[in-house]
């Protein structure tokens, strides 16, 4: 394998394996948010332990989370230094903006949340957890700005051999920033509270901390329902942009080949990209042309209008697409459903729902990871859209060799770091609420 | 347009001594975990960075994407370059940072010896390795004219960057046992404070004798010096704090102490980047040096950095400060869980 394909695995596999945790984090930091801020507003104690015990959920895979993002700030430069050096003008800034506005402020107040309990006054505690919650998700915001600015490059000029930065308010709110940075936070809600969700679930199945699990679920099932039901207005909103600014991405989105009025959208299909056909087909006649555009007439460009050296990768980019619709229909039942038994009050008493909850977990996850794929896929074959290629990107340094031991290296400590979370997760759930209040088993960090 | 690469220049230097000085004492308590065998002090040791050590390490991060920002040449040649060496640091960094979280959710002692060896490993490697860096960075690099390095791996392991790095793990430990003193006490305290005088030796000797082998191994850090004499002045601060050190250790005012190595350790880097400015990487080939004025972004981009950073930085001191007041103090029995 020639060193450019090595270092795109490993940024797929350190950044998809580092994403698992942020959303969660996102997601989780605003229901713990919430939760504190009913135990501040009602002095009800149930609130308040509830509150601890997902913050110690919360803090497992935080820790992930951070270990892992270290490797991503820093891969810009160890693997692709040609990138570096001819966007770095515009590129780094946000990704400094983040160190200075949002991560600090998340990992700062993080130490106030998870320390606080016996310190802090519940206002100064409440308000550390807004911190928290804030942290991230600016933090998400600048990270945002960074790709969606090699989505929809706009903000700069071409001179000293690289681009260089004209405006900065642009590069901040290129054509992509916001409504991609909504359908990212939105997602991590979903994860978030489908998360919360599922691990109460699994206390509801074994018939322990019921009331607690119940109260837990009301939160994450709210909280779940709404994010999920405006992610569908996110995602066509997400959908028109990528139409109006990377019709090469729409039309892989759809496999679409043909250039024509009318065009389908597909339910089901299998792009033959040798053929230039898609088989297969379960179309949504004409609904293409009329979602991104509103009038059926509207031509949607087809791939074969497009140079075949600009075609990205059609099958990478149709199924993940499809997929994480498909996932996100799945989502939407499993909060519909969640919502109508809290409200009948006989959530306790439907094991096949829980186990669908607990089963649902990954759903959002892998929704995202599928998501990120389309769009980082769907770019291909450039790594700044329209401006500098994927291949003239990496570092010329660094043989396969080495990329290949650091690739298989890291995939084997994340692996480990994996089980180890996941063991350490049902080991902190089998604990339960009441043990980790009393006993302190949390003791340290 | 000059003014601005030399603020910056400042700047980076700014950053990266915060995170010298601040996760420099995370780094340095690996160290004194490894060393402490009583399983209560260990953790209490934990404790005693586990509300700070987070914030701490977005320095370097904020550091690394100030570098990026500012001298994207840099951030690109540097990170290749030391391509096997960073992904070492990296896996400390993981290492580390799980090892604290993980550690104290089983109350196993194989479990925990497990998670303080993996906190020991991951915090002195990348200490290590640090000094590393920067000692080929002062001693120089084989470089392209397009900015790629040409060395090996193997080459970065040269003498004299090998004592940079051995320096600054010393650095490190003394800035680690220091901080601990100032948060624990009973035995702990007096078995760190007692072993803390042997290192303290070595640091000296160390700082004494980085003077001759810099002239040795880089004596190009000496051309700033050699044009403004005055200049030789700045490492006496280095020394100053080294001996402060020492008299306050004795006194037992273990905070002033701490502070005094703090001072040291912002002279140490102030002094190299006076001996370099304004190279940020020196190649072998001269011409080929990565320099402040042939390396920067555009002087738009460094403007907008430099509003963030006035708006951002004063932001994050204050509450910093805020978090470190509130958990100023030797640590308690009862604030060991969290």
């Amino acid at each position: 394998m020639d060193a450019t394909l090595l270092a795109r695995i490993q940024f797929a596999v350190t950044v998809s394996f580092h994403f698992i945790f942020p959303q969660l984090t996102i997601g989780m930091s605003w229901l713990l948010f919430w939760m504190m801020a009913r135990w501040v507003r009602t002095g009800d104690a149930r609130y308040r332990t509830m509150a601890r015990f997902w913050t110690h959920v919360f803090a497992l895979g935080f820790a992930v989370g951070v270990a892992t993002g270290v490797v991503m700030e820093f891969q810009f430069g160890t693997n692709w230094a040609a990138y570096a050096r001819y966007v770095g003008d515009i590129f780094g800034a946000p990704l400094a903006a983040e160190g200075v506005f949002a991560f600090f402020l998340e990992s700062t107040f993080l130490g106030m949340l998870l320390f606080g309990w016996n310190k802090l006054s519940p206002k100064t505690h409440l308000f550390s957890s807004a911190m928290v919650a804030l942290g991230s998700t600016l933090s998400a915001f600048w990270i945002i700005v960074a790709n969606s600015w090699q989505q929809t490059p706009v903000g700069y000029h071409l001179v000293n051999g690289r681009a260089e930065m004209t405006s900065f308010a642009e590069v901040v709110f290129n054509p992509s920033t916001i409504i991609r940075l909504l359908h990212t936070v939105d997602g991590a809600l979903i994860a978030g509270s489908l998360f919360v969700l599922g691990l109460s679930a699994w206390f509801l199945l074994r018939k322990r901390h019921v009331a607690f699990a119940v109260d837990s679920m009301q939160f994450a099932l709210i909280l779940g329902l709404v994010a999920t039901g405006v992610q569908l207005f996110i995602g066509h909103g997400h959908a028109v942009q990528v139409y109006k600014t990377q019709p090469a991405k729409l039309a892989a989105f759809e496999g679409h080949f043909n250039t024509e009025a009318n065009a389908d959208l597909l339910v089901f299909g299998v792009p033959d990209v040798a053929a230039e056909k898609t088989y297969f087909r379960i179309p949504l006649p004409g609904m293409l042309s009329y979602g991104v555009s509103g009038d059926f007439s509207t031509p949607i460009k087809g791939l074969k209008d497009f140079p075949r050296d600009e075609w990205p990768p059609v099958l990478l980019t149709f199924f993940p697409f499809h997929t994480m619709v498909a996932l996100w229909v799945i989502m939407l039942l499993v909060t519909i459903w969640g919502v109508i038994l809290l409200w009948r009050g006989t959530l306790p008493d439907n094991p096949l729902y829980l186990r669908l909850a607990l089963w649902a977990i990954p759903a959002p996850i892998l929704a995202s990871t599928l998501g990120w794929m389309t769009a980082e896929v769907g770019r291909q074959p450039w790594i700044v859209y329209g401006l500098l290629r994927t291949k003239d990107a990496v570092s010329t340094t660094v043989g396969a060799g080495e990329i290949a031991f650091s690739l298989v290296f890291l995939s084997l400590v994340y692996a480990a770091l994996f089980a180890v979370w996941i063991f350490l997760l049902r080991r902190r759930l089998a604990l339960g609420p009441e043990e980790a209040e009393t006993t302190g088993k949390g003791a340290t960090a | 347009m000059s003014a601005l690469q030399v603020i910056w220049y400042f700047l980076v230097g700014v950053l990266l001594t915060g995170y010298a000085l601040l996760d420099g004492f995370d780094l340095g308590t690996g160290w004194w975990l490894l060393r402490e065998k009583d399983p209560q002090q260990r953790r209490r040791m934990l404790n005693a960075i586990g509300p700070v050590w987070d914030g701490n390490e977005v320095w370097l991060l904020t550091g690394g994407g100030a570098l990026f920002a500012a001298f994207p040449p840099v951030y690109a040649s540097v990170f290749s370059g030391m391509y096997l060496a960073l992904i070492l640091v990296l896996f400390g960094l993981i290492l580390r940072a799980t090892a604290i979280e993980f550690r104290s959710q089983i109350e196993s002692p194989k479990w925990r010896s497990f998670w303080d060896l993996a906190f020991g490993v991951g915090s002195l490697l990348p200490a290590l390795l640090f000094g590393v860096a920067l000692g080929n960075v002062v001693r120089g690099i084989d470089l392209a004219p397009n900015g790629d390095y040409l060395g090996s791996f193997f080459d970065l392991l040269n003498p004299y960057a090998l004592y940079a790095g051995v320096f600054g793990l010393v650095v490190f430990i003394v800035h680690g046992g220091l901080y601990q003193l100032v948060k624990l006490d009973g035995d702990a305290e007096a078995g760190i404070k007692k072993s803390l005088y042997l290192w303290w030796r070595a640091y000296l000797a160390l700082f004494i004798l980085i003077g001759p082998a810099t002239a040795i191994f880089a004596g190009h850090m000496f051309g700033n010096f050699m044009r403004h004499p005055l200049l030789f002045c700045v490492p006496s601060a280095i020394l100053a704090g080294i001996i402060m050190v020492w008299i306050y250790l004795q006194t037992g005012k273990y905070f002033k102490a701490f502070l005094a190595n703090c001072v040291a350790i912002a002279s140490l880097l102030f002094t190299v980047g006076t001996m370099m400015f304004p190279n940020l990487v020196w190649a072998k080939d001269k011409a080929l040096s990565l320099t402040a004025y042939n390396s920067s972004s555009s002087e738009l981009t460094l403007t907008v950095m430099l509003v963030v950073a006035l708006l951002g930085v004063p932001l994050v001191l204050l509450y910093n400060l805020w978090v470190y007041r509130t958990f100023a103090g030797k640590m308690k029995q009862e604030e060991f869980h969290y």
